[in-house]
């Protein structure tokens, strides 16, 4: 195949031989770590508890078989054949398809900026968790110190308190910046400084991070399921949310979220996958590589979403127990009876005994309805599960600041080692385009890289940034990383051909691929992601694009109020979806253009060359 | 006649005790939780020793220095324990200002509270706030003190780093330079060729230039 020009295919572009990694181990742990994300944690459990509990493994397993492996497979391997990174791949596989790689480092580009704000809250969180008691325990006294608590968290709850006002200061709308909170600037900065200690040279210094970053979130997690099964009611809990409801299998939703689910939680398409595989020495069995990897990442969900029921089991007992506790009080108090003389259990036949001989009495007390499966149907993910009802569960129980710090330094270590792949499919194509001279170290271009992302991630440090973070999350990703691998997979089963890269697996791994392989490559999974893109797209269309605000001037706050984007945000919204995506047909406008150009320059030139027989 | 005088005396204090009387506060007492196994019946006696509190703290206020334990009334215990209280003057004829009670009451409240090993939650007097603690200002929050030593670690270990870097490449510019160049010429020959390196690592042997074969083919045959 002909070089349509460009930079220079060996390589790092840079005269250097390529790096390569340590050994297997890390270029292993590096793909887990980046496919093991902060979405393991707070997104597959609330979509297990959602769809059905059980239930919803049978539709999130077949996305994994028919979607998430093949794709992961083709990432793995074409990175590893071609070793170079995602603009290099696919302006290899057709120049018309150097979009992709562009794509693909626009989204990485856009996703780190937001995903390194989440962590840069967890690090905050992290921070404060030094401290007995924990600072989400109590609420503040009010300014004026009339001996009441702040108004605004007792409406609310502690926790919330500290989330929306002593950590992010969260203004009532979107269209209201509010000034930058200095401490989640101060934080954004030591996250960037983090990340970029681990990939200022590239692999070198992340595959010797990597060990800690993602082995640590394990030890963690198997801690918190020996101490969550060990909390009374955490077995009650896990019991209710892994019931399989296989009614609710009926919903096309649930196919659609467990498809998208799979997607991203392999984070395919990010050409971080690409990046790593080709530090990969060529002969390299990277179809075991994909199966293994994939295989764990699903395991870590479910062995992650067992350790959080147990705790979110533990919370819902503990606070239908004060519930009734609560209730037990009024009780006691209106009708004199000795202190502790009822117990939990007795609340029921001593409210029907009471009622039935003074009913005006109870009638006028504001009893409480406690419902066990009440406070267990509350479900909540991402940033709701981790900042507010995770940080409650914890204080109640006992050596809570231990059990905070190891919590949000798993988080921590678990965002990391996904931003190392975020990075390295920024970092690894630009080096391989050669964007800097040979002269000028790896480290500058990781620092440049790194400051660029901070100063553009500043404007989350406002006090609207949580709502502009929701923005980035919903739609800067999904539909664009739909597309990618779409054109990927595609690209490689028809323009690329089949036959020529069943010639190279078999070169690589030592065997062709089978039939599972190809009939998933050629006809499954590109159907599958063209079905995914339109579902995705008929949902999009179909909800109002709307926020939920957190307002305490609102009549029935806490609950927080529903507000649509203003126009300029939606069309921003719209921007997102679809800008990274236009690479696609650009770089291909572009292309064709050249050839064409190209082919009235030899028409041109006239016939005298041609004879001679030496085609350009 | 004093069997009637102590009636009177009763039957006054009853009057001035009641629930909802003026300037009477309802005392509510949870032992069992507070002290769990070690909790203690409420009985006359811990009465007594509440009404001695109550006349403590009132003798600590200006111009009530003669308040004796007689002069605290109790009435309507129940199971609860709950119970309401007033406090009479040395007249025992009206009871003392409700104002006074309660600046009195949490002044020592601390004191009251320990002679009965409860605390605010478990010692009530409603319609008596509990004086909240003043909140801790420290000078410098923990979280920017450990922030501190993370971000001089980090900043010591990127400063570290790069400086490294930069002396292994100043001792690499020194050494030799020529074996990495012909690895270079062969793996620029793999890719130039046709873009996969995997294809000459077949050892079914590289491809023949015919334009070589034949010029050994003019020179062999001598």
């Amino acid at each position: 195949m002909a070089w349509a020009g460009g930079a220079e295919p060996h390589g790092d572009g840079r005269g250097d031989k390529r790096p390569a990694w340590d050994n297997k181990g890390q270029y292993l742990l590096s793909c887990l770590g980046f496919a093991v994300g902060l979405g393991n944690i707070w997104r597959f459990p609330y979509l297990c508890q959602t769809h059905g509990g059980g239930a919803f493994l049978i539709p999130y397993l077949i996305a994994l078989v028919l979607e998430g492996i093949p794709v992961f497979y083709i990432e793995l391997a074409i990175g590893q054949c071609l070793r170079r990174g995602s603009i290099g791949v696919w302006t290899a596989v057709s120049p018309y398809l150097g979009g992709v790689g562009l794509g693909c480092l626009t989204v990485s580009f856009l996703v780190s900026l937001y995903y390194n704000t989440v962590l840069s809250w967890v690090l905050w969180y992290l921070l404060n968790s030094f401290q007995d008691p924990l600072p989400w325990s109590s609420c503040p006294l009010d300014i004026n110190r009339t001996g009441a608590f702040e108004a605004e968290c007792q409406a609310s709850s502690t926790v919330s308190y500290f989330w929306y006002r002593q950590t992010l200061n969260i203004t009532a709308d979107i269209s209201d910046n509010g000034s930058i909170q200095w401490r989640l600037l101060a934080c954004l900065a030591a996250s960037w400084a983090v990340v970029y200690l681990c990939v200022i040279r590239g692999i070198e210094t992340t595959g010797k991070a990597i060990y800690f970053t993602a082995l640590f979130p394990y030890l963690v997690l198997t801690i918190f399921l020996i101490r969550g099964l060990t909390l009374p009611g955490a077995v009650r809990g896990l019991i209710y949310l892994f019931t399989p409801n296989v009614q609710t299998l009926r919903n096309p939703r649930v196919w659609l979220d467990a498809a998208t689910q799979i997607f991203f939680s392999l984070s395919l398409a990010f050409g971080g996958h690409i990046a790593f595989a080709s530090y990969n020495p060529p002969r390299n069995n990277c179809e075991k590589d994909a199966v293994t990897v994939a295989l764990v990442n699903s395991l870590t969900s479910l062995y992650a979403s067992i350790a959080v029921f147990s705790v979110l089991g533990f919370k819902a007992a503990n606070d239908h127990g004060r519930c009734l506790d609560r209730n037990l009080l009024r009780l006691l108090n209106a009708f004199d009876l000795p202190d502790q003389s009822i117990s939990r259990d007795d609340y029921a036949a001593v409210l029907a005994h009471l009622n039935a001989t003074q009913p005006e009495s109870v009638a006028r007390l504001p009893l409480e309805v406690c419902q066990l499966e009440d406070f267990l149907d509350k479900s909540a993910s991402g940033t709701g599960l981790a900042f507010v009802v995770f940080t409650e569960a914890v204080l109640h129980m006992p050596g809570a600041p231990g059990w905070a710090v190891l919590f949000f330094g798993m988080l921590f270590t678990l965002g990391l080692s996904s931003m190392f792949g975020n990075l390295e499919g920024i970092i690894t194509p630009l080096l391989d385009l050669g964007v800097l001279r040979r002269s000028v170290p790896k480290e500058v271009l990781t620092g440049l890289v790194c400051l660029l992302c901070f100063l553009s991630a500043t404007c989350f440090a406002l006090q609207s940034g949580s709502y502009w973070l929701q923005v980035f999350d919903s739609y800067a990703a999904p539909l664009n990383l739909i597309i990618f691998a779409f054109f990927e997979v595609v690209g490689i089963a028809y323009v690329y051909g089949m036959p020529r890269f069943s010639d190279d697996i078999a070169c690589m791994t030592g065997r062709r691929p089978g039939l599972y392989w190809r009939v998933t490559w050629k006809v499954v999974s590109p159907l599958l992601l063209l079905t995914i893109f339109v579902a995705y797209i008929a949902v999009l269309a179909w909800t109002p694009l709307s926020y939920r605000a957190w307002d305490p001037q609102y009549a029935w706050f806490p609950s927080r109020q529903e507000k649509s984007y203003p126009g300029w945000v939606q069309a921003t919204c719209v921007l997102l979806c679809f800008l990274p995506a236009l690479w696609v047909p650009a770089v291909a406008l572009v292309q064709q253009l050249a050839k064409r150009r190209q082919k009235q320059d030899t028409w041109q030139d006239g016939c005298p060359k041609l004879q001679e027989g030496g085609a350009s | 006649m004093l069997c009637l005088l102590f009636f009177l005396v009763t039957a006054v204090g009853a009057e001035l005790c009641q629930p909802d009387a003026e300037n009477a506060f309802k005392v509510r007492l949870s032992i069992r939780t507070a002290l769990g196994d070690k909790a203690y019946a409420w009985d006359t006696n811990e009465e007594y020793l509440f009404k001695a509190m109550v006349a403590f703290s009132m003798r600590k206020v200006p111009n009530r220095e003669t308040t004796e334990i007689s002069h605290v009334l109790l009435c309507n215990v129940t199971q609860r324990v709950s119970f309401w209280f007033v406090v009479t003057d040395p007249s025992k004829n009206h009871t003392l200002p409700a104002v006074e009670i309660q600046s009195a009451i949490r002044m020592n409240r601390n004191r009251i509270n320990s002679a009965f090993f409860l605390n605010d939650q478990t010692l009530e007097f409603l319609k008596i706030p509990s004086t909240l603690a003043p909140p801790t200002d420290p000078t410098m929050p923990i979280w920017m003190i450990i922030f501190s030593v993370i971000f001089c670690i980090v900043i010591v270990a990127v400063m570290l780093l790069i400086f490294s870097g930069i002396r292994q490449r100043r001792r690499k510019s020194k050494g030799p330079s020529e074996v990495d160049d012909t690895e270079d010429k062969c793996e620029n020959m793999i890719t130039i060729e046709n873009g996969i390196p995997c294809d000459p690592l077949d050892t079914k042997g590289g491809h023949i230039n015919d334009v070589f074969m034949t010029e050994d083919e003019r020179l062999t045959p001598l």
